[in-house]
């Protein structure tokens, strides 16, 4: 494990160096983000956890090259990053599948570079691996929550990322559901290994879908601590350790963990 | 449950008639009790239609107005749509273009009547041009706000893809404020069937303003009068209905509250 | 560097102003008048002192009918969508007069007004009668259950549930409503004048051109109707951004 875990660093696949980040509103500047080093390795699933508004999506979205910071810079793969890439999808919540294409037509979104029938094997594929296939035809409005989300996944996976950036992907999502959605992900991913980087405000879940839980404090936002789950998967949720990791990152952000 | 639909149903039919009953016998028995000559009752009315529609003229004037309409505004859909979805691409033009066109949108399209017979002379050219004016500016300003108004988060998915400006204009952008260029097409399309009956009172002597017109003027035919202007109202519905049908169709749909 | 931004637009206007002049200027015989010609007809018209009388004949119709018809529209319209039975009984006929030309009203309303200004006002009051009706009505039917429901849940009486619920739900789209056809009723103003009256911008368009050929004031009139109705949208926009009506306008 401790061998690996050196691995991962040398060879990391993001890597983050001193970003900062600040806005100008009225006259003020707001530090959201200071000082953030963050290495991902190849095939790594990370998950950045912190409560709203602390800065961890704006983290993502400089990641993924949509915002560009006011410091620091961003490495992939060692060419720095300038803005939005194929090669790495952005999953929002469900809201961000197009309204006006069929689950066909946003599964093929990404993909029109190929030849029709390259296309169209791609599609099932994906359409199949989300577990829609009969909806091949049916419009986003005529899916659930849950559906509509497994539909971006497939979109994001069609055109085979070798990574991927969600955002809360199943904030919007009812708790029995969110869970479905976890394990769903969690087979994607061991089926396709790609590196995730995965951004929540849910202890729970991090702790049981990360390699590494990236803990940031409230504004402005810094790495608190990392935290490696060292439990392979699939995941007792009851066990020990697992409590043991979770309970520690109730701490970490300074919840006793009573209600 | 499916009783109470069905009531539902019927009083959607059962209370307009009644009141279309008791709307037409107030006109009928106020124009006999004020002892009109010249005003209609709905006898009148209904043998003037009968009339219209015997003579063979109303078809004729119907077909002309429509065919104003349909030119006028489908010419004011290639100009308009194109136009305003560059406009809400880029916001700078919009910027440079918006006073003007704020300061144009308010003349009335009949305004423009001395200009466009100086351009086009006396006749069909004229009235579409007028119906054109009409049109143009509902779509441009519709297409435009529909692009500003496009979720962030539909251009961003786009970009990250890694499409072409261009293709992200046809296959997002486009798709996306779709919902609304289809609103201001239904205004547009309105205003450009109030604007053709105007301007065929003023600037063409056929179609169904002129009817309403010469009606008048030749011998104060207010039996025709009236009967044009129900048409006008019916053939107006009916363009409105038409095109709601277009907010059905599934790739549109998501645009539209839709009831039930 | 701000500023220049800011004065692009002007000098757009500027630009189509220059083409406007050359394009004129390069026929031999033009009958369009190029832009100083038309500043020209304006210094006129306002030294005749007819823009002065003619921007206030038009306002004033405009002003009565627009008013008379808010007056008995709205609250028709509010009950009309408050009583659903009320509303599927008339929808059919609103429905149908809606597309009629109020310009197709010309001939009744000369007929019962006679040639003059209430002819106009009537037309104007037609005009602005229809959709200010569908206005109230959909905004009626717009207000969420919610509110209606949390009013009878604080238990207040029905005058209380109007005037603390209803009339702050619809006052939004009531203010949006009387904007749209405020601008209608100027563009029917102006058709109306141009047949039916003898007075007025509309007025003035048909006579400059009938009486000479005067293109000149023709388009000086049209520049006037184009800054007037821009002044009155500005007037009523700027009821939409009083603070205690604003919550309606970020929905959409």
């Amino acid at each position: 494990m401790q061998a690996s875990t050196a691995k991962k660093a040398i060879d990391a696949k993001l890597r983050a160096k001193g970003i900062g980040m600040s806005f100008k509103r009225d006259g003020n500047t707001t530090a959201v983000l200071e000082n953030i080093d963050l290495d991902v390795g190849e095939g790594e699933f990370l998950c950045l956890l912190g409560p709203s508004g602390c800065g961890k999506s704006t983290l993502l979205n400089i990641v993924a090259g949509f915002l560009e910071p006011t410091s620091g810079t961003v490495m992939i793969d060692g060419e720095s990053v300038k803005g939005p890439d194929a090669r790495r999808i952005f999953v929002f919540q469900e809201r961000g599948v197009f309204p006006w294409l069929t689950v066909e037509g946003n599964v093929g979104f990404g993909l029109f570079r190929l030849t029709r029938a390259e296309r169209e094997t791609r599609i099932a594929h994906y359409i199949k691996l989300v577990g829609l296939q009969g909806f091949e035809k049916a419009y986003p409005q005529e899916l659930s929550g849950g559906m509509k989300q497994r539909l971006e996944v497939a979109r994001a996976l069609a055109v085979k990322p070798d990574m991927l950036f969600l955002d809360e992907p199943f904030g919007a999502l009812d708790s029995i559901t969110r869970l479905i959605m976890r394990g769903e992900l969690l087979r994607i991913w061991e089926a396709e290994r790609k590196t995730i980087v995965f951004v929540t405000h849910d202890i729970e879940e991090a702790v049981q879908l990360a390699d590494r839980v990236v803990v940031m404090s409230t504004r402005p936002a810094r790495i608190q601590k990392i935290v490696e789950i060292d439990i392979p998967h699939p995941r007792d949720i009851s066990s020990p350790r697992y409590l043991e990791l979770r309970d520690g990152i109730f701490e970490e952000i300074g919840l006793a963990h009573k209600i | 449950m499916s009783s109470t639909a069905w009531t539902r149903r019927l009083e959607r039919v059962v209370w307009p008639l009644l009141l279309g009953l008791v709307l037409l016998l107030a006109w009928h028995y106020s124009v006999a009790w004020t002892g009109s000559k010249v005003f209609p009752s709905p006898l009148d009315v209904r043998k003037g239609m009968a009339e219209l529609a015997r003579r063979g003229v109303l078809w004729g004037y119907i077909a002309d107005s429509l065919r104003r309409v349909g030119v006028g505004f489908c010419s004011a859909m290639v100009v308009g749509i194109p136009l305003g979805l560059t406009l809400g691409w880029y916001p700078a033009a919009s910027q440079v273009v918006n006073p003007l066109i704020q300061m144009v949108r308010p003349i009335s399209p009949i305004a423009w009547i001395p200009i466009s017979i100086v351009w086009f002379g006396v006749g069909e050219r004229s009235a579409i041009f007028l119906i054109f004016l009409a049109a143009l500016f509902p779509i441009v300003v519709a297409a435009m706000n529909g692009v500003r108004n496009v979720p962030s988060i539909f251009r961003r998915a786009g970009r990250n893809f890694g499409l072409s400006p261009l293709r992200l204009l046809a296959t997002v952008v486009f798709p996306a404020s779709l919902p609304q260029i289809i609103i201001g097409l239904r205004i547009a399309l309105g205003i450009a069937w109030l604007v053709v009956v105007a301007a065929e009172m003023i600037a063409v002597d056929s179609g169904l303003g002129y009817l309403v017109i010469d009606a008048r003027n030749s011998g104060k035919r207010y039996d025709l009068v009236v009967a044009a202007m129900l048409m006008i109202g019916l053939i107006g519905l009916g363009l409105d209905i038409g095109f709601r049908q277009l907010e059905t169709v599934k790739a549109i749909r998501w645009g539209f509250r839709h009831e039930g | 560097m701000n500023l220049l931004v800011r004065l692009r637009p002007l000098g757009f206007i500027v630009l189509l102003l220059a083409a406007w002049h050359v394009a004129v200027n390069r026929q031999a015989v033009h009958l369009l008048p190029d832009p100083l010609q038309v500043a020209g007809g304006f210094v006129e018209l306002i030294q005749r002192g007819l823009l002065l009388k003619y921007v206030v004949a038009s306002l004033f119709r405009v002003t009565w009918g627009f008013c008379l018809a808010a007056i008995i529209a709205i609250p028709a319209g509010l009950a009309i969508g408050w009583h659903r039975r009320l509303e599927m009984a008339l929808n059919p006929f609103l429905q149908i007069l809606r597309p009629i030309s109020p310009l197709a009203w010309i001939p009744i309303s000369i007929l019962w007004f006679g040639v003059g200004d209430v002819a106009a006002i009537f037309l104007i009051f037609l005009a602005s009668l229809l959709p200010l009706t569908l206005t109230a009505i959909n905004a009626v039917e717009g207000i969420p259950a919610v509110y209606v429901n949390a009013g009878r849940n604080f238990g207040l009486s029905p005058v209380r549930l109007v005037y603390s619920v209803l009339y702050p739900a619809v006052i939004p789209r009531l203010i949006l409503g009387l904007r749209i056809t405020l601008g209608i009723a100027w563009l029917v103003v102006v058709a109306a004048e141009m047949i039916a009256v003898n007075s007025g911008l509309g007025f003035l368009i048909v006579d400059a051109r009938n009486a000479g050929n005067r293109y000149d004031l023709v388009v000086a009139g049209m520049v006037s109707i184009g800054l007037i109705g821009l002044l009155l949208d500005m007037g009523m926009r700027s009821l939409e951004s009083v603070r205690a009506f604003r919550w309606g306008y970020s929905e959409d």
